[in-house]
């Protein structure tokens, strides 16, 4: 049977207005909630499917966060089949580097046939996790994929370019995926499926050795969108606005 | 397909078994096959499975084929089926949001009533808004609206301001007339604000009745640590579910609707009220504190109760009020409801306020002042017909 494994990362969420941390270089989490990656949610959508499709065992792994079990518990109320929190993981979050060395070493054990990943994360600075994954693994990445299917030992991938051209691609499988969208939304499961696979499923833990999170660049300065000067609204009926209008044009040497 | 094969589909039989579980389901054993409850439905005439023919085809042991349909997400659970029903079956309760739930675990959901339920599970409200900002709105009051978890002591009244309440911005008028008028009264009030979770019942309603019970779950254990007399909503839907669901999950508590706390309060408001100009006024009973919970009276004796405003009625009114559309959902499946019937409830009820040339259409419920007003704005005639909620029409008779 083929196997899948999706990577699934909780972010902080965006619905809070953001604050930045007294060091000034990152954000303020103790007010933030987490959620699950949007991309990450559609990885999982389309592992689903395809286990719909073609028959699959499907293993979510997960780094540690609050409201992670929450999340893994929704996964297999979608049909995932194996559970996995990697633990370990203190307040600051490990660098891609060596989180993608701890996952590419549970992943070998696993030995699947593809690989998900969102395509990103937003608070992902270089948005590398599932590239470095493949490159430890020795495998094939490809990024920004909106729809997979398998045939034999290939899947068929849709990727979007920029300018609305669509490529349909063939990659020998094993392989990593970076997902932009599954072909079909992320579905809803009703609570009450979620509640039963509380009691019937298993988290499995395996701890997360030698995550750094001293990362190979240095954050100067975070801060929230400035605002530029404010507009200046000309008052007036259409003519006097127009003058004024023209009068500014011409300050600024347009006419 | 053989009488016996029929019978065997495992679906149908597991479904008429849960129905019979229900209080009073097992009268659906005696319908008449009268179709008063599929004439009456509002959406009726598009949808492939109207109350009475999903009866009758469970009766035949094939409501299988239900599944497939989406048809049910056309129920408002407005209730004119149950109260029309001769045989008083337990329509909406039962029937109709049993199908729901079903197609609801057999991930028959319409993509926007999806975003709803996923907002409510992480925000506990349906709109997507941080909780943290529940009471927000209390920042244009110019005083202090208390906030139980902050002051610690007993109140007379909790006020369970609800979703729409909280965070829309043309609801959140109507909530802000109703803390000026408590203020104004001097009623000893607080809100729960960051701690308020949705009540739930429109997605109980929309078939998603764990999330309903985790929501009122959250909300009991909320309120079990608070003090206070009783509770007073000024969303029908909650108040429903404080006095009909709550109770049947072990959590209870004594809930009025705020117009029958007004309505109390009458000698105390009465001298406050001046005429604010001469108005006709067409009231809106709403489903939930209306036709489900008989509360008819309270709200006009408000309206009779300011000067100047004249109280009519339009065609269907009380027990046969029509339903704003936004129930059972319905405020989450706008785009999907306007795609298979091309009407919208909203404004077969603004017509009737027309034809009997009221200048207001006074409502009762935070689900309609935005829906009668993009209704206004789509029918013709209605271009001066002016919606407000009754705690408006209170607030500008006071403050005139």
């Amino acid at each position: 049977m083929t196997e899948i494994v999706v990577i699934a990362r909780l972010v902080p969420d965006l619905v809070e207005e953001l604050e930045i941390a007294p060091s000034g270089t990152a954000l303020d989490l103790s007010w933030l909630r987490l959620i699950i990656n949007e991309f990450d949610n559609h990885a999982i959508e389309q592992a689903v499917i395809l286990k719909e499709k073609t028959g699959a065992n499907v293993t979510i792994i997960s780094p540690e966060a609050e409201g992670v079990e929450d999340m893994l518990f929704t996964t297999a109320a979608k049909g995932a089949d194996r559970l996995i929190k990697l633990t370990g993981i203190d307040e600051e979050k490990p660098t891609n580097e060596s989180l993608a060395q701890t996952l590419a070493g549970i992943i070998k054990e696993i030995n699947p046939d593809l690989i998900l990943n969102g395509v990103q994360a937003h608070d992902d600075i270089a948005g590398d996790l599932a590239p470095q994954i493949a490159d430890l693994l020795n495998l094939p990445y490809v990024g920004y994929i909106s729809g997979v299917s398998i045939e034999g030992g290939q899947a068929k991938a849709f990727k979007e370019y920029p300018g609305g051209i669509l490529a349909e691609m063939e990659i020998t499988l094993p392989a990593v995926l970076g997902i932009q969208a599954s072909e079909e939304p992320p579905r809803y499961v009703a609570i009450s499926k979620v509640r039963q696979m509380m009691s019937t499923t298993t988290i499995e833990e395996i701890a997360g050795d030698g995550l750094a999170t001293e990362n190979n660049f240095v954050i100067d300065r975070m801060y929230l969108p400035e605002a530029a000067e404010k507009a200046e609204m000309l008052e007036g009926n259409e003519e006097e606005v127009a003058q004024k209008l023209t009068a500014i044009l011409q300050d600024l040497g347009l006419l | 397909m053989a009488v016996n094969e029929i019978s065997q589909l495992p679906f149908t039989s597991e479904f008429k078994e849960s129905l019979l579980k229900i209080p009073e389901g097992d009268r659906i054993q005696t319908c008449l096959q009268c179709a008063c409850c599929s004439g009456v439905c509002p959406f009726g005439f598009v949808m492939d499975f109207p109350p009475g023919r999903m009866i009758a085809w469970m009766r035949a042991g094939n409501l299988d084929e239900m599944l497939k349909s989406d048809s049910i997400w056309m129920c408002v659970s407005c209730y004119a089926c149950t109260e029309v029903c001769p045989k008083d079956i337990p329509i909406t309760l039962a029937l109709m949001t049993r199908a729901k739930e079903e197609a609801l675990l057999a991930g028959n959901v319409p993509a926007e009533l999806q975003s709803a339920l996923e907002f409510s599970q992480q925000y506990s409200n349906p709109l997507g808004e941080s909780s943290r900002k529940r009471a927000a709105w209390t920042e244009e009051l110019d005083f202090e609206v208390p906030i139980v978890r902050k002051e610690k002591r007993p109140f007379e009244v909790l006020w369970f301001v609800g979703d729409y309440a909280s965070y829309h911005p043309r609801v959140k008028n109507v909530t802000i007339a109703v803390a000026k008028i408590f203020n104004k009264l001097g009623i000893d009030f607080a809100i729960l604000g960051p701690d308020e979770h949705s009540d739930g019942d429109s997605q109980r309603l929309a078939g998603e009745r764990g999330l309903f019970e985790m929501l009122a779950e959250k909300n009991d254990k909320v309120l079990s640590r608070a003090q206070f007399g009783e509770i007073i909503t000024t969303d029908p839907h909650a108040y429903n579910a404080f006095k009909n669901e709550y109770p049947k999950l072990g959590f209870e508590y004594p809930v009025r609707h705020y117009t029958e706390l007004l309505v109390e309060k009458l000698d105390e408001l009465t001298p406050l009220l001046k005429e604010n100009g001469q108005a006709k006024v067409a009231y809106h009973d709403p489903c939930y504190l209306g036709r489900v919970n008989q509360i008819y009276e309270a709200p006009r004796k408000l309206i009779e109760a300011i000067p100047g405003l004249e109280l009519v009625e339009m065609a269907h009114n009380k027990s046969t009020s029509l339903c704003c559309g936004g129930g059972g959902g319905g405020m989450w499946l706008d785009g999907f409801r306007w795609e298979k019937s091309e009407s919208r409830l909203s404004e077969w009820r603004i017509k009737e306020a027309v034809t009997i040339e009221a200048d207001i259409l006074a409502v009762a419920c935070p689900y309609e002042p935005p829906r009668f007003e993009d209704a206004v704005k789509a029918v013709k005639g209605a271009e001066k017909l002016i919606v407000k909620d009754i705690a408006e029409l209170i607030l500008d008779a006071i403050d005139n």
